[in-house]
């Protein structure tokens, strides 16, 4: 077994022909990931019980497509029984009693949760070094960032530790590793998927989403995760179709546009070139690739942190040592109980973004930041809303530059920030979004960004695929790999 | 110098639903510590509100009886703030789109009927509960977190202490009689919170608000209002200031204390609740409702008066309580004599009451078995003199009075045939007597009378032996 | 720009202690922050109503039963310190607000 060449389905012929059982399938993921391990660091928990969880499978039979597949799962997913941090010390020992929905029809559809991934804490970040366990690197090169904050997910996926994982996505965070890992990854319509265990970051925001390196993986695991949840009231009642046995690659009549604001200034110029080229591969499918304005997107990154770190602010204030996580010792009272706990377990980001939200929620700023942001963020909906009432896809790099290295800016939050404005977008307005890989830049992958309308999920994936058809790049393995082997 | 008052008072209600308003963990007073809570109650990552529909729908009904509007577009919106009986640190209510406004409340003080408005009524979640060590340890039990709650915020169109308790004894009825809660101060489903300032009479701008605290039934809230309009009123006339402040009412004293001095306003960050979407409250669901209202009390009181002839005064504590109301209705709807009903209500029921310290419902009493006993009355079957010991037996056994009063051998025996050779034989041992009876002592009936009660086991009907008695004592 | 007294405040909103060189950065970066923020005045709002939650739901309500998801031993299970099922907490100071 060989996830660098495997997929789902032909995982899925191997068990079911009994050429492979999940149990031995589940050890030798488990030895990918700790043959991996020391230098990538992309898991926080490993889940012991995946054995025995595989042997189950075994018994009752192979059934469904993801029946018997290890699934690595960002850790700021709830798992019962497994322990659940977002990367904080602050839930260092959190041990869940319940499941994310998520989960649940994981579980029901006989996939094995491999182990918990790393991210940024609380996934704010766009590179995993704000983790308490520490930062991920990239496979393509040690010295960089796996991206963030669903780094630890993408690098697992791109390094052949799982065949496909599950990531979240507030601003990009699903997106932005998965091209700087060079391997795909779908965000789903705000509402598709159930945040019923999701630990939250920005309630209006976040999405569960896949990451494989083939695009019909993340269609399998899409399927399988999506739909309606009475836990989640802003969980859609819509159908879930068959996303990987609908995917097709006919671009024939594709309306595609191009925001000419979403070629930013400083965007690296192979980044610029590979988006050129597969937009260039489109039109050669049959599809009509057309420049529009996007003139609120210069304003999308204000919008966003106002209301991520608003939302974010409010959703984090649980964290008070008082009923689970992190407690501080040695405190006379509950005030300082709180303030301690708080202070000592959330590392410095986190506390940026608490005040940053705390500061425009706060009595005088709230009309000026956080009412004015959402106001804009109105206006922006309604452009995104137009160019999609007379296009199928808005396309774009999903990163300005690839991988960048680890430390390059863990200091400067502004110039981290604006790192996520390509991504930002789809957040904003609940689209569907994904990223895939369209070539290298100085050696590390770059990714093709596509949006589409709201639950068109079926026409992101399958433009995905098309591109994925057309230049093979999964065929390619991560360099700093290479290198080890 | 003359001032007046102005008291504006936030009333908190909680609802009577089987589950939470926000998660589906079960709705129960006096349970064991934290036995009644899941993940969401906890505040755990990751979990979500959902809208109890119940909930909002007995909000509704409460607003309807406080004759508020009903808005139909809303949404939820968080209150931040910590505390350790606040999981979230966030309190899931309605701020700027409040379930109903702009209501109003009658009330009588003096024989002047007068309404008081109500601002608005909002739903939203209680919070658990905190105890207090002597150790340096405090201790949270989250059973109540996440009850339903209404809030009713009033109009400040409260000018005295007696106007604000008519004002509580009303909303309290009004509310009960909607079945929407208990509306139980002794158990905290209904809370009170105060405010109360005073001005120079002509004034045009509001003194400086007091808010009161620890006022644990309406008496102490008359209480509390009257010590402080004193209190004020002397600061000021001595030329002093009020401080903005939140004072505690001391019950054992009547006075009330400082317990801190509020700097500025909160800031309690409110924003739209982004996990819960927006709510349209369709017009038809408002009108359904309003059609399953429940008679209100005042309705019942006019009822009972008009159609039932019932006294004015015994109609008005026929309606003081749900429970009552309803126990009189149920048991007149057994065909008995609503006067009748209503005397054994106020009388001989309310009378046990008072003596046990107990609730109508506390009882074993049934509105049926009450029916049943004042039928047997009616019709001669017991005498009243036996109709209290069958009380005795139905209200704390909860015993059917037609069989108990057949098995016992309690039924009035009123057959002549049987009743004059036992009263022909006590005349016969009694020769004394009715020697007196014919001298003109009266009393001599009374002690015949006696001999023959004593002989039935006081079964005997005293008119027909009255009667056979006076006939045979006139022929001999 | 954002001064350190209202850093200070935010806070104690937010109840975060912050080291004397921990202010210093947070004025200097959340003013920064702050002064990008700042941009969105630029934008016109007029008549703009403000997006506060997403999804394509409305009116979702949950039917009024009451059921345990989880038994208590669940919920104590992560309690730091717990007394009689009660959760033990450092002494609350403002005891006044209890009800």
């Amino acid at each position: 077994m060989d996830y660098m060449k495997e997929t789902i389905d032909s995982l899925h012929k191997k068990l079911s022909d009994k050429e492979l059982t999940a149990e031995e399938l589940t050890k030798q993921t488990l030895t990918e990931i700790n043959a991996k391990e020391d230098k990538l660091n992309t898991f926080i928990t490993v889940n012991d019980k995946a054995v025995d969880d595989a042997k189950k499978i075994d018994a009752d039979g192979i059934k469904g497509p993801l029946s018997g597949i290890p699934i690595a799962i960002k850790d700021n997913i709830v798992t019962n029984g497994i322990k659940t941090t977002a990367a904080s010390k602050i839930l260092y020992n959190f041990m869940p009693v319940y499941n994310a929905t998520v989960m649940d029809k994981l579980d029901k559809a006989g996939a094995i949760d491999i182990g918990k991934t790393n991210l940024d804490e609380f996934a704010m970040g766009s590179s995993t070094e704000t983790s308490h366990f520490g930062t991920s690197v990239n496979p393509w090169d040690f010295s960089r960032v796996p991206g963030g904050s669903s780094g630890g997910s993408a690098a697992a996926v791109a390094s052949g530790q799982v065949v496909a994982a599950l990531g979240t996505d507030t601003g990009g965070s699903i997106r932005q590793p998965a091209a700087f890992n060079g391997i795909f990854g779908i965000k789903p319509t705000y509402g598709r998927v159930s945040r019923w265990g999701v630990i939250a970051f920005a309630s209006s925001l976040d999405q569960v989403g896949v990451m494989t390196k083939r695009v019909e993986d993340s269609a399998s695991v899409l399927s399988v995760i999506a739909g309606h949840d009475d836990h989640d009231a802003t969980s859609s009642e819509k159908e879930v179709p068959d996303y990987r046995a609908n995917l097709n690659k006919d671009m024939t009549g594709v309306k595609i546009a191009v925001p000419k604001e979403f070629w930013q200034e400083g965007t690296h110029q192979d980044v610029l070139d590979n988006i050129n080229k597969a937009l260039e591969s489109y039109k050669k499918m049959g599809a009509t690739v057309e420049e529009v304005s996007l003139p609120t997107l210069k304003h999308a990154v204000e919008v966003y942190y106002v209301l991520a770190s608003s939302e974010a602010s409010s959703n984090l204030q649980r964290y008070d040592g008082v009923r689970y996580g992190y407690r501080a010792k040695d405190v006379k009272n509950i005030n300082d109980l709180f303030v301690n706990s708080r202070s000592e377990g959330f590392g410095s980001e986190v506390k940026r973004r608490i005040m940053l939200g705390t500061f425009a929620l706060s009595a005088g700023a709230y009309d000026a930041y956080f009412k004015k942001a959402a106001e804009v963020r109105t206006i922006f909906i309604k452009e995104m809303t137009n160019v999609l009432k007379d296009y199928d896809l808005i396309m774009g790099p999903s990163t300005t530059t690839p991988a960048f290295k680890i430390g390059e800016k863990v200091d400067d939050p502004l110039a981290m920030y604006m790192n996520d404005i390509l991504t930002i977008p789809a957040n904003l307005a609940g689209l569907p979004a994904a990223s895939v890989p369209a070539g290298l830049a100085e050696g590390l992958p770059v990714g093709l960004q596509i949006i589409g309308k709201p639950f068109a999920e079926q026409s992101v994936l399958n433009a995905a695929f098309a591109l994925q058809e057309e230049n093979k790049f999964y065929e390619q393995i991560p360099t700093a790999l290479k290198g080890e082997d | 110098m003359n001032f007046e008052t102005t008291i504006g008072l936030e009333v908190h209600v909680e609802l009577k639903t089987n589950s939470k308003m926000y998660s589906p963990s079960p709705v129960a007073y006096g349970a064991e510590s934290n036995i009644n809570t899941n993940v969401i109650d906890f505040g755990f990552p990751g979990t979500l509100p959902t809208v109890n529909k119940n909930a909002y729908r007995l909000g509704i009904m409460v607003g309807l009886a406080l004759n508020a509007n009903i808005e139909n577009h809303t949404h939820f919106d968080r209150k931040n703030y910590f505390y350790p009986d606040n999981p979230k640190a966030y309190q899931i209510t309605q701020q700027d789109k409040p379930l109903g406004h702009d209501g109003y409340i009658e009330i009588e003080v003096d024989g002047q009927k007068k309404k008081i408005g109500i601002e608005e009524l909002h739903v939203e979640e209680d919070a658990g509960k905190n105890t207090h060590g002597n150790n340096g340890y405090s201790y949270v039990d989250l059973n109540r977190q996440g009850t339903p709650l209404i809030e009713i915020v009033s109009k400040p169109d409260m000018h005295s202490p007696e106007e604000a308790y008519q004002y509580l004894e009303n909303l309290r009825k009004i509310i009960q009689f909607t079945g929407a809660s208990d509306v139980k101060m002794e158990e905290g489903s209904m809370r009170v919170d105060t405010n109360i300032s005073i001005r120079p009479v002509g004034s045009d701008t509001y003194g400086t608000k007091v808010e009161l605290k620890n006022l644990n039934s309406f008496n102490h809230v008359r209480l509390g209002l009257a010590y402080e309009e004193q209190r004020q009123a002397a600061i000021l006339k001595s030329g002093g200031t009020i401080g903005q402040e939140t004072r505690r009412f001391d019950e054992k004293t009547g006075e009330t204390f400082l317990m801190r001095v509020k700097s500025g306003a909160d800031d309690y960050r409110y924003f739209p609740e982004p996990d819960l979407p927006d709510y349209d409250i369709a017009p038809a669901w408002i009108e359904e409702i309003k059609a399953s209202l429940p008679e209100s009390a005042a309705k019942r009181r006019a009822r009972y008066i008009n159609e039932l002839g019932i006294p004015e005064y015994d109609a008005g504590v026929l309606t003081d309580t749900k429970e009552m109301s309803d126990f009189f209705d149920e048991a007149v709807s057994y065909d008995a004599n609503p006067k009748l009903v209503s005397n054994w209500l106020m009388g001989e029921v309310n009378g046990y009451l008072n003596e046990k310290k107990i609730g109508l419902l506390d009882t074993e009493l049934t509105p049926e078995h009450l029916a049943k006993m004042i039928n047997l009355i009616s019709n001669g079957t017991i005498s009243s003199k036996i109709a209290k010991k069958v009380f005795k037996e139905t209200i704390t056994n909860g015993t059917e009075p037609e069989k108990w009063v057949k098995d016992k051998g309690l039924v009035q025996e009123s057959d002549p045939a049987v009743l004059k050779p036992m009263i022909l034989e006590i005349l016969d041992n009694n020769q004394q007597s009715i020697d007196d009876f014919k001298n003109g002592k009266d009393r001599a009936v009374g002690f015949l009378v006696g001999q023959i009660m004593k002989q039935t086991h006081g079964q005997a009907n005293p008119k027909v032996v009255n009667k056979i008695l006076m006939e045979e004592l006139k022929s001999r | 720009m954002i001064s350190k007294d209202e850093i200070l405040h935010v806070a104690k909103l937010a109840n975060l202690k912050l080291q004397d060189d921990e202010v210093d950065d947070f004025v200097s970066q959340l003013g920064k922050i702050v002064n990008m923020e700042d941009n969105l005045a630029s934008v016109d709002t007029t008549g703009v109503e403000p997006t506060y939650n997403m999804g394509d739901t409305q009116t979702v309500f949950r039917e009024d039963k009451g059921i345990h998801t989880q038994t208590r031993e669940q919920m104590l299970e992560n309690v730091p310190e717990t007394d009689n099922n009660l959760i033990k907490v450092p002494t609350i100071v403002d005891k006044e607000d209890d009800e």
